[in-house]
């Protein structure tokens, strides 16, 4: 038995890595209703987080040759990540549980030390209702950190805001 | 079925803690609330696969069309394990970092050192089907970054590891042994365990060095381990 290596700060230099067309999911010809998923990141202040690298992962959809199921998208000037991907179905929970339709996202930055993990769900969703994790949130306007809205054709948009007023939901992972 | 395995929970104190003050940072991006504990499902159990048909191998960071990068070449190897031992095959590896000078080719870098046309610094290897990966570069020199009074981060590589779920996806950096500012680096102390911390530190080795070329580091890795029996059933 090991353990785990430690998680080091991504920095702020991260971008040697970034290739911006990571941010569209549908590169490679996916198929299925295609969305826009933008918001912008503010830290305790309100300030913008222009230099974070933001990742999303569905398993909705499942992942194939055509759709990675997985993205990255860098946040401008403005705070802002924005992502093209396939709407996510309802996925399976523990026992018989369903869980409304989310995508998963990692926010890695210059002074977040080990990865911050959230999901978005999607407003006016029927299943949201019964969703295991959302349930586990008592306070509706805590559970609204978490639910993305509609923001003009096919977009949606979840602001994040990584302390204070508004503090978005993170995730244990 | 639905209740795949989920992933086993950091060992105490072998993961650092986003409120870290030492780090000036932190002070306005970490979390104020606790975190929602909520077991693996399918979303944080599976993850991403990466084929090198779309992501190609750059296994040689010192050659920018055909020139040399200034600096001390060296050859980093190591092998990437889950916490049962197991090894990762087929995983990506991201590497980043500055040059021999300590100047990352990144127009945020404004450390007046000198960049170098023949270094860019972005690498990417995969694991073989044993969880082995190599790549060569420049050693990364030392940089000033304000963090507080005459602060300067120690030589360090950055990488990215996937592994088989989101849950297993890690971000870290790797250190070199007997560096002076490892002792009073916040980052690097930000990991509470003195074991775990020093995981961080890659060693010498003679067996990856090669004769009349270059130095060679041993630089493992662990991946989060599959819980044993389904969570939450």
């Amino acid at each position: 038995m090991s353990i785990a290596t430690a998680a080091q700060t991504i920095g702020p230099f991260w971008h040697l890595i970034e290739d911006k067309s990571l941010a569209d999911l549908t590169r490679f010809g996916a198929q299925g209703k295609a969305l826009t998923l933008t918001g912008r990141i503010t830290d305790g202040e309100g300030n913008p987080v222009a230099d974070a690298c933001v990742e999303l992962w569905q398993a909705s959809p499942a992942a194939d040759a055509r759709f990675p199921g997985w993205g990255r998208s860098g946040t401008d000037a403005t705070g802002t990540f924005r992502f093209t991907t396939l709407k996510p179905g309802p996925v399976p929970g523990r026992g018989n549980t369903q869980q409304a339709p989310h995508v998963a996202i990692n926010i890695l930055a210059r002074g977040i030390i080990t990865r911050l993990y959230t999901r978005a769900y999607f407003q006016g969703e029927a299943l949201n209702e019964a969703d295991p994790l959302l349930n586990l949130i008592e306070d509706p306007a805590r559970r609204a950190t978490l639910m993305a809205r509609p923001d003009g054709p096919a977009t949606w948009r979840l602001d994040i805001r990584l302390q204070g007023d508004g503090e978005t939901v993170f995730i244990e992972v | 079925m639905s209740d795949i395995p989920g992933f086993r929970p950091a060992a105490p104190g072998s993961q650092p803690d986003n409120d870290t003050p030492s780090y000036g940072s932190t002070r306005l991006r970490h979390p104020t609330r606790p975190l929602i504990a909520f077991p693996h499902t399918i979303t944080e159990a599976t993850g991403p696969t990466f084929s090198p048909r779309h992501f190609p191998a750059l296994a040689d960071l010192t050659l920018v069309d055909g020139q040399a990068a200034q600096g001390e070449r060296i050859i980093v190897r190591g092998r990437i394990t889950d916490e049962d031992d197991r090894p990762v095959p087929h995983t990506m590896v991201e590497i980043w970092q500055a040059n021999a000078a300590g100047r990352y080719n990144h127009p945020g870098d404004q450390h007046d050192a000198p960049l170098d046309p023949h270094f860019k610094g972005d690498g990417r290897v995969f694991t073989d089907a044993d969880g082995w990966y190599q790549f060569t570069t420049i050693k990364p020199g030392a940089y000033p970054w304000r963090n507080h009074k005459n602060a300067w981060r120690p030589n360090h590589i950055h990488f990215s590891y996937f592994g088989p779920g989101f849950a297993t996806r890690l971000i870290t950096q790797m250190y070199f042994p007997g560096d002076p500012l490892l002792a009073i680096d916040p980052i690097f102390h930000s990991v509470p365990d003195a074991a775990a911390r020093n995981r961080l530190i890659s060693s010498f080795d003679l067996d990856v060095t090669q004769p009349e070329w270059a130095l060679g580091y041993r630089f493992d890795v662990v991946l989060r381990g599959r819980a044993a029996t389904p969570m939450g059933v």
